[in-house]
């Protein structure tokens, strides 16, 4: 329909703008973040928020950057999200194929122990999680955050990778296993190129998963400098209780690399989304 | 030769398998064991049978938490289920400017419920925030308040941030349900003389039942999973009014050190979940048996 045909209709023309309006209101935290952040904490309280500002500073951000801690919480956030994400990617993968391609006693009870997994209320594996981190040595380590979300992620990716990897037609791997392919050659080099679609979908989603986890920070570190942007932003909170002004700037500093990666990847976002409640 | 080829798919298995059954399976059912003994979390947890169970069910606190959560899913599979079935529906077809409009409602998806949290703690904040500034710009003074401060409203007003975020989530699958809805279907329906309320009523609902079902499902659990919001917003207060069960086991547990006090609030929370758990279960059975 032709822009100039979908005014025809008045109708359609209030709609439509009813919808502009509802959007509108719907990125209201947005911009009140925004407007936010370049402003003084003193401007606010002096004119109040509905007011031109008098100045307008970008100070707000380089305190949250440096006094703030988000210069170290950041890049903490990276340390604990990449290596996490791709073990869980290469160990889901590793067994989605055994699910999704083999005969064997209990396989489906495996599949609905993955698939049911990941509906578990996180707190019902807090403490035991918390007892074994700290029996092995790894309370208070990135890597001991690093495994346990590998290891709850798992259940997820297993689930969406093998009913992608269902779809691929048999015959396929059926031919490499005559020319005598080994089966860990046949994932490597041909299982693994057909589900790169999948893959891409799951790991927009999983990354911003665990990239934004905060309860299990929380739990495993207690060292303030090992802390993802998360927690270090309830840290910011408290530090700065009454600077609104500083900790809206340090929170829109945590949400740039997720947004980045929302408007470049949007399309696997919303892929991976889609395909965990779709099957 | 036959026998190796038996063990291959535990050689793909073994790794995450392991992995997954000591972080995931295992601490599930070890919080079973802790939720009978009395814990500090330092020395060795003491056995002492139901003794927690008998407290909580005593608990004020619990009963308020159960209350809140029970809010929380009210909230959850009403406003967001309707919003995003009605959002999927204006925007699933050739609207000038679709795209802008779906990014908009699912740009809160990506960002973590801290940053949310944070960004509406000072949106309702009594004296600078925006939501008391317009209402005193307008005249409505009676109404700005101490929105997360009244233990009238400080529940509601951490759901509806929650409820802004799923909006989006809930479109998002909608929209890819009413991708699999036959178009041929609802022109049949047109041509059989149904109006756009009948078609919709009587076509394009039953079709997206599965999605329903889904979408339902996934706001009950993450109703149940709430802790990040009202952490970061009230900690459960004031007065432990916005006090919801996953909150209230983590003080119980790393601010008051009761930690098997704390396994036995997550086994119940577990059971209340578990009913979903298997609803779900049960669908993707159902979908495994079309196969």
């Amino acid at each position: 329909m032709s822009t100039a045909k979908f005014f025809s209709s008045p109708w359609r023309t209030l709609g439509f703008f009813l919808l502009i309006l509802i959007t509108l209101i719907w990125l209201l935290p947005f911009l009140t973040a925004l407007l936010t952040s370049v402003r003084t904490n003193d401007d606010i309280l002096t004119q109040g928020f509905i007011a031109i500002p008098k100045e307008w500073t970008l100070q707000n951000f380089v305190t949250a950057w440096n006094r703030g801690g988000l210069h170290k919480y950041l890049p903490n956030s990276f340390i604990i999200t990449i290596p996490a994400l791709f073990a869980t990617l290469l160990l889901s993968s590793l067994s989605a194929y055994a699910l999704a391609r083999f005969k064997f006693p209990g396989n489906r009870l495996l599949f609905f122990l993955y698939v049911g997994g990941t509906m578990l209320p996180f707190q019902v594996l807090l403490l035991p999680v918390f007892r074994l981190t700290d029996a092995l040595g790894l309370y208070d380590t990135h890597l001991g955050l690093i495994l346990f979300h590998t290891a709850f992620q798992l259940g997820f990716c297993t689930f969406l990778l093998r009913n992608y990897m269902r779809t691929v037609p048999g015959e396929i791997l059926e031919a490499a296993r005559i020319d005598g392919c080994g089966e860990f050659r046949i994932w490597a080099q041909i299982m693994m190129p057909l589900t790169l679609p999948a893959l891409a979908a799951l790991a927009t989603l999983e990354f911003t998963w665990i990239f934004n986890d905060y309860l299990w920070a929380i739990v495993l570190l207690r060292t303030d400098a090992l802390k993802p942007v998360t927690a270090g932003l309830a840290t910011l909170q408290g530090q700065y209780v009454t600077d609104w002004t500083v900790i809206v700037a340090g929170a829109l500093i945590a949400t740039v690399p997720t947004v980045l990666l929302f408007i470049f990847l949007q399309r696997y976002f919303i892929e991976g989304l889609t395909l965990g409640a779709t099957k | 030769m036959l026998r190796s080829k038996k063990l291959v798919p535990y050689y793909f298995l073994i790794v995450p398998l392991l992995l997954y059954l000591g972080w995931v399976i295992g601490p599930m059912l070890y919080t079973f064991y802790l939720s009978l003994t009395k814990w500090d979390g330092i020395s060795a947890p003491v056995f002492r049978g139901l003794a927690n169970y008998e407290r909580l069910f005593r608990d004020p606190i619990f009963f308020t938490s159960l209350k809140n959560n029970l809010r929380w899913i009210i909230s959850f599979i009403t406003i967001p289920v309707v919003a995003g079935l009605g959002l999927a529906l204006a925007l699933n077809r050739a609207i000038p400017g679709a795209k802008f409009f779906k990014a908009s409602f699912y740009s809160p998806l990506v960002l973590s419920l801290v940053v949310c949290g944070l960004i509406w703690s000072w949106m309702y904040h009594p004296a600078g925030g925006l939501i008391n500034s317009v209402l005193r710009a307008v005249g409505l003074e009676n109404l700005a308040r101490g929105w997360l401060s009244d233990e009238k409203t400080v529940m509601w007003a951490i759901i509806a941030v929650a409820v802004w975020r799923q909006v989006g989530y809930v479109m998002v699958l909608y929209l890819a349900g009413l991708q699999g809805v036959d178009p041929q279907l609802i022109d049949a329906a047109k041509v059989d003389g149904a109006n756009s309320w009948n078609t919709f009523r009587h076509v394009i609902l039953p079709l997206l039942t599965p999605v329903t079902t889904i979408v339902v499902v996934i706001s009950i659990i993450d109703s149940l999973r709430a802790f990040d919001l009202v952490s970061v917003m009230t900690r459960g207060g004031p007065y432990n009014s916005s006090s919801v069960l996953a909150n209230f086991m983590y003080i119980e547990a790393f601010n008051n050190y009761k930690m098997g006090y704390a396994a036995a609030i997550s086994v119940i929370l577990f059971f209340i979940s578990a009913v979903f758990i298997f609803i779900y279960l049960w669908r993707v059975m159902q979908d495994e048996l079309e196969y």
